[in-house]
């Protein structure tokens, strides 16, 4: 007989991935300017984030490091139709009058944007991504030093350094969550497609890949894009809670700062995103006070500027070092737990409720179990672990 | 039976190395031919060529008709030519059954709607998909390890694996290079049966290359043997078997000579 786990709990599931979630969504909904709501936004912008730039790095085998243009091409191009005339008048008053005088509701902005985003993406795919190899990564770390030039000295349309204040506070957590719930969703049906599966293959051999039928420069392009678009959104809605976007935001500190999270998530799973994001988003705030100078059990210590950065410099070596495949691994439990029906449906299956008393009674005897003897057809028909 | 794969004058030429020189080859339809010669003869680059992984320097391929020359290689493989790999080239982190899904799926049209959507039509195509591999799997006797990730099955099952994997893709030829390397007698024994009872099932051509010369000779209709990159000897296998340039390709010049 299998053990029971905790992973096989429906309604464990429910409750942690997303039950739990709603809770602090609801909470940051109902306290919009509240530390914490700024937090669980942030958090959640991040695992759109990541679970785009893990499409990219992860499932397809590339590795990006620029996604922060994208974010910034997101960023500008949503504010663009989201600010006043009146706005856009005073700080960027060489755009054409056409957009001047546009403004559309917030997600047609973000889509906008996105877009942008996919264009600037197809230019610098088209021709990197027909070359094997790290091309890529290059391509995309110089991609962000231009995009920063321009928007750094193209005053008539940026604002120059400045940057662009004043952007309408429009991305509160409804909004975010809600973006975050259709993008995790629409990924996982990707990856769990033959679309997936492709880009997979692709990843695990491109040889074989491609005399299975698999054309690899459509593959990589199109999941550049896809993850592009996601990013330019991911991006607007940052710069909509921020409301203030300059070049210098989006700049190889956001940038490696996402390929960490994802590293620390997970590179090969979507799932990955979510805790990543959320340690992204909190770790620096539990740090903070070690850089003024925090009271600890009585001893004042003195003020260390830097150091969260170095602890998460640290964290990230450790990450690589005992569990390279970050937190989550290749497991898929938090996406799939939220997007299967077998999860809602546990509430009502009396056989849920004695699995959790299962794996209770499993997490205290299965030690001793496995000691005992390990059965043959145990060995036979438990798959390895996925 | 009509020609199904015509190979003329092929040449590959890696700056001055002729990997493979003025190679001619006629492959006819629902005829298994095998590919034998010794190490470096050049073997498994005219699969590469045939494969469209390598563009020859000059020559022509024509198949079922139509020229293939320098044609991309998934191109290629929806036509009809699918292969195996010498040095296994299987997608490691995948289970078994992924592997082979990977091979069913290559006609499919991309079904954006149905992807996003999670459409009826998707879910029945994404069963029949797991139903056509699994009857892959059994038919290389590797079903039971369905669930397995793929690199953690025995070396002779994984080379099963990737034939399963090809077979997926309803392929017209296919090009086997080593199949049973690295099996035991009992194994080599297997597959020979295997592949002719595939070929005969679903009406496969099939090229091999070999070095086991058990399989060669058991399976084959037709041979070709090379070394240093051209054909020395060409026929059926009893003829190539006893032909002194094959023996001496193999053997060296005093073989010839010992056996007289």
């Amino acid at each position: 007989m299998r053990t029971t786990t905790f992973k096989d709990c429906n309604i464990l599931r429910l409750l942690v991935f997303v039950i739990l979630p709603l809770c602090a969504i609801v909470y940051g909904a109902s306290h919009p300017s509240g530390y914490y709501a700024g937090l669980i936004n942030l958090a959640g912008i991040y695992i759109i984030l990541v679970a785009s730039l893990n499409l990219v790095n992860g499932f397809s085998g590339m590795f990006s490091m620029g996604h922060a243009a994208f974010m910034a091409i997101g960023a500008y191009i949503s504010a663009f139709f989201t600010l006043t005339p009146a706005q856009k008048m005073a700080s960027t008053p060489g755009l054409p009058e056409w957009l001047i005088n546009a403004n559309l509701p917030f997600v047609v902005a973000l889509i906008i944007g996105g877009a942008c985003a996919v264009v600037v993406a197809l230019i610098i795919g088209y021709p990197v991504l027909r070359f094997k190899g790290h091309y890529l990564s290059i391509v995309t770390l110089g991609l962000i030093v231009i995009v920063r030039a321009v928007l750094d000295n193209e005053g008539e349309y940026t604002n120059g350094a400045r940057g662009i204040t004043g952007l309408p506070p429009k991305s509160n957590t409804v909004v975010i969550f809600i973006i975050m719930a259709i993008v995790l969703y629409f990924l996982f049906r990707l990856i769990r497609s033959q679309y997936g599966r492709g880009l997979i293959a692709m990843r695990d051999d491109d040889v074989a890949a491609q005399t299975l039928g698999i054309n690899l420069a459509s593959k990589k392009l199109s999941a550049f894009c896809i993850s592009a678009f996601i990013t330019g959104m991911a991006g607007g809605l940052f710069g909509h809670m921020q409301s203030v976007i300059s070049g210098k935001f989006y700049y190889f500190d956001l940038s490696f700062r996402v390929v960490q999270t994802s590293i620390i998530g997970g590179m090969f799973s979507l799932s990955g995103a979510v805790p990543g994001g959320i340690i992204m988003a909190y770790l620096p705030e539990v740090l903070a006070p070690l850089e003024t100078g925090v009271k600890l059990f009585g001893h004042q210590l003195p003020e260390m500027y830097g150091a969260s950065n170095l602890i998460m410099a640290i964290i990230l070596i450790l990450i690589i070092i005992f569990r390279r495949q970050g937190l989550m691994g290749e497991h898929e439990f938090i996406v799939e737990s939220m997007f299967s029906k077998d999860t809602y449906t546990s509430l009502f299956k009396k056989e849920e409720y004695l699995n959790i008393g299962r794996a209770f009674r499993d997490l205290f005897t299965g030690k001793w179990r496995k000691s005992k003897k390990a059965l043959p057809e145990d060995i036979d028909n438990t798959p390895p672990v996925v | 039976m009509s020609v199904l794969l015509e190979a003329s004058e092929l040449n590959m030429h890696f700056k001055g190395l002729k990997a493979v020189n003025n190679f001619n080859a006629q492959i006819e339809k629902g005829s298994i031919c095998g590919l034998i010669g010794t190490n470096g003869a050049g073997k498994t680059t005219v699969i590469n060529m045939l494969s469209g992984v390598l563009v020859p320097t000059s020559g022509k391929i024509i198949f079922d008709g139509k020229n293939i020359t320098g044609v991309r290689p998934d191109k290629i493989a929806k036509m009809g030519i699918t292969r195996t790999y010498q040095n296994l080239r299987l997608f490691k982190k995948m289970t078994v059954l992924e592997n082979v899904i990977i091979g069913a799926q290559m006609h499919d049209k991309l079904d954006p709607l149905g992807i996003v959507g999670n459409t009826i039509p998707h879910k029945r195509r994404e069963a029949e998909l797991k139903d056509k591999s699994m009857e892959m799997l059994k038919v290389m006797g590797i079903e039971k390890y369905a669930d397995h990730i793929s690199g953690s099955l025995p070396y002779g099952s994984q080379r099963k694996l990737e034939i399963a994997r090809v077979l997926a893709a309803d392929p017209k030829l296919l090009l086997l290079d080593e199949p049973a390397a690295g099996m035991n007698p009992q194994e080599s024994a297997e597959l020979t049966e295997i592949i002719r009872g595939i070929r005969d099932r679903y009406g496969l051509t099939i090229l091999l290359i070999e070095h086991d010369m058990k399989v060669v000779m058991g399976l084959c209709e037709y041979i070709y043997c090379m070394a240093f990159g051209e054909i020395i000897s060409e026929g059926l296998p009893e003829a190539v078997r006893n032909d002194p340039k094959v023996i001496e390709a193999y053997l060296g010049r005093g073989a010839v000579h010992a056996e007289n």
